[in-house]
């Protein structure tokens, strides 16, 4: 099992926002120091979804980890309301039915597995999970596990929700139709997002905003607001516009 | 359907064995009083079912009871070595060594120093079949995803919420697997602390036969063994199915 490193003293800015301020943060490794992040600032205001696209291994990751309070920086300061991470994959439980594991934020915080279920209930249906709740995870399809692992995340009932590239494991069909379910649920259900993501697409899809980070040491590059009304469809000029722009950004020489 | 034929073809190859066992000692290979033909073990199996039953009573009892000892102390010292690193590092070396202490000059002095009746046996089963549980066990905590427990530190859940949700139920599979490892050397511990001093058991029946040339039992009394370790680990299994089904469902595209 792995060390539990002291949880970062959280500093409530009396909104569900995000402040990552010139944070900076270095692993050990065999082949000495790693620096994941050199000076990355980032700010999402309360109820504002804002995406991270990056080069792989640009410290997106260490950047959510950060704001989960899983990890300390270096220097920098990292004031942000409580999160709730959302893993790459999906990470359910195979021995709890889909309700159970959706559950399960409740019930590490305490609530009886009956009331934790009810509490439930009416989001699986509400996400297209009617039917399935007695299904173990090995009888749900990806995208239906995506949408359980994010409402376990979601019934934390932390105010930021910090998404780690969510749909990466989806094939494509399957990701366009959970891009659009993304957004909209949280249309309806408005949260603080911080949205870590390799596709440009999924970013300017559902995002208010995309930050643009530089290969590893990972620091904020470039910023395009996504001031589009919603639903936005892929084949939208401005969406394609806005996507050419992040992807000119993200191939500026550092 | 290749289950079933697997099992055809372990069941043909054991006849061919049988087969040339027995034309070997029919053919003057070997003196019955030695090696008994098959048939003359199969014919003590049935003379005697009484006798094996009997003693068959007396050995299930001890390696049953000091299965469930072992289980339990395993799980209990996996968990809390688990949860005490402190502990972990102190105890498992100490943990390895009582592991090669052989078992055959251990058994003598049990009995000498606890008696002649189940509770040194049972000392012994727990002592052979423990050591497995304990190991696999602690695998299957160490092999918990560590992404899985970075989730559920943002969840809040505490260090024992975490245990019982997630970490427990994911080393069970492991558990029986040490579990079904530990039936096998169970009945041989058996075996060893019954001939360190007993008046009943299968191991007993053995050595009570061997000076009285009935070798036909005493390998009957093997036989009943071997059967019942086999038992034992498919009864393990079955009951590893039936409570873990999970763990034996077909998963799908991005689950590991």
């Amino acid at each position: 099992m792995i060390e539990a490193p002291p949880q970062e003293p959280r500093e409530l800015d009396g909104t569900g926002g995000v402040r990552v301020e010139l944070v900076s943060r270095t692993f050990a490794a065999k082949r000495g120091p790693i620096q994941a992040l050199s000076g990355m600032s980032l700010h999402a205001g309360d109820r504002e979804i804002v995406a991270v696209v990056g080069p792989s291994g640009c410290g997106k990751t260490t950047l959510l980890e950060l704001i989960c309070g899983l990890q300390r920086p270096d220097s920098g300061v990292v004031a942000c309301a409580p999160a709730a991470l959302m893993p790459q994959r999906d990470l359910l439980l195979p021995w709890l039915s889909a309700i159970d594991n959706a559950a399960l934020a409740l019930r590490a915080r305490g609530v009886k597995r009956e009331g934790a279920r009810a509490l439930a209930a009416p989001w699986l249906v509400r996400f297209g999970l009617a039917g399935f709740e007695q299904a173990r995870p090995a009888a749900l399809s990806g995208g239906m596990r995506q949408r359980v692992s994010f409402l376990r995340s979601m019934l934390a009932g932390k105010p930021v929700l910090a998404l780690d590239e969510p749909f990466a494991a989806l094939d494509a069909i399957t990701r366009g139709e959970m891009q659009s379910w993304l957004g909209r649920v949280l249309s309806t259900e408005p949260r603080t997002v911080v949205l870590v993501t390799h596709d440009v697409e999924e970013a300017v899809l559902i995002a208010d905003r995309v930050v643009v980070m530089s290969p590893r040491p990972g620091r904020a590059v470039a910023e395009v607001p996504v001031a589009l009304a919603r639903p936005r469809r892929r084949t939208d000029p401005e969406v394609t516009a806005l996507r050419e722009q992040v992807y000119t950004a993200l191939e500026v020489p550092q | 359907m290749r289950r079933m034929r697997s099992g055809v073809l372990a069941l043909a190859l054991l006849l061919v064995l049988l087969g040339v066992w027995e034309l070997y000692v029919d053919t003057g290979g070997a003196d019955p009083l030695i090696l008994p033909a098959p048939h003359a073990i199969a014919q003590s199996l049935y003379d005697d079912r009484a006798l094996l039953w009997s003693n068959f009573l007396v050995t299930a009892e001890e390696v049953l009871l000091g299965i469930l000892v072992a289980a339990v102390a395993a799980l209990v010292i996996a968990s809390a070595m688990h949860f005490f690193i402190t502990l972990r590092r102190a105890s498992y070396p100490l943990l390895i060594a009582s592991q090669t202490v052989p078992i055959p000059m251990l058994a003598p002095v049990l009995v000498l120093w606890l008696g002649f009746g189940l509770l040194p046996k049972l000392v012994v089963v727990a002592l052979v079949s423990f050591f497995s549980i304990v190991v696999t066990t602690m695998a299957g905590f160490a092999a918990v995803d560590p992404e899985l427990l970075k989730l559920m530190r943002t969840f809040d859940a505490s260090r024992l919420r975490t245990f019982w949700s997630v970490e427990l139920p994911s080393a069970l599979p492991s558990v029986f697997t040490g579990a079904k490892i530990a039936v096998i050397v169970a009945v041989i511990g058996a075996v060893f602390a019954e001939w360190s001093g007993a008046n009943a058991g299968l191991g007993y029946l053995f050595e009570q036969s061997i000076p009285q040339l009935l070798t036909a039992r005493a390998y009957a009394s093997v036989v009943v063994l071997s059967v019942f370790a086999m038992a034992l680990f498919a009864l393990l299994t079955l009951a590893e199915r039936l409570s873990l089904p999970w763990a034996y469902q077909p998963t799908g595209d991005s689950s590991r």
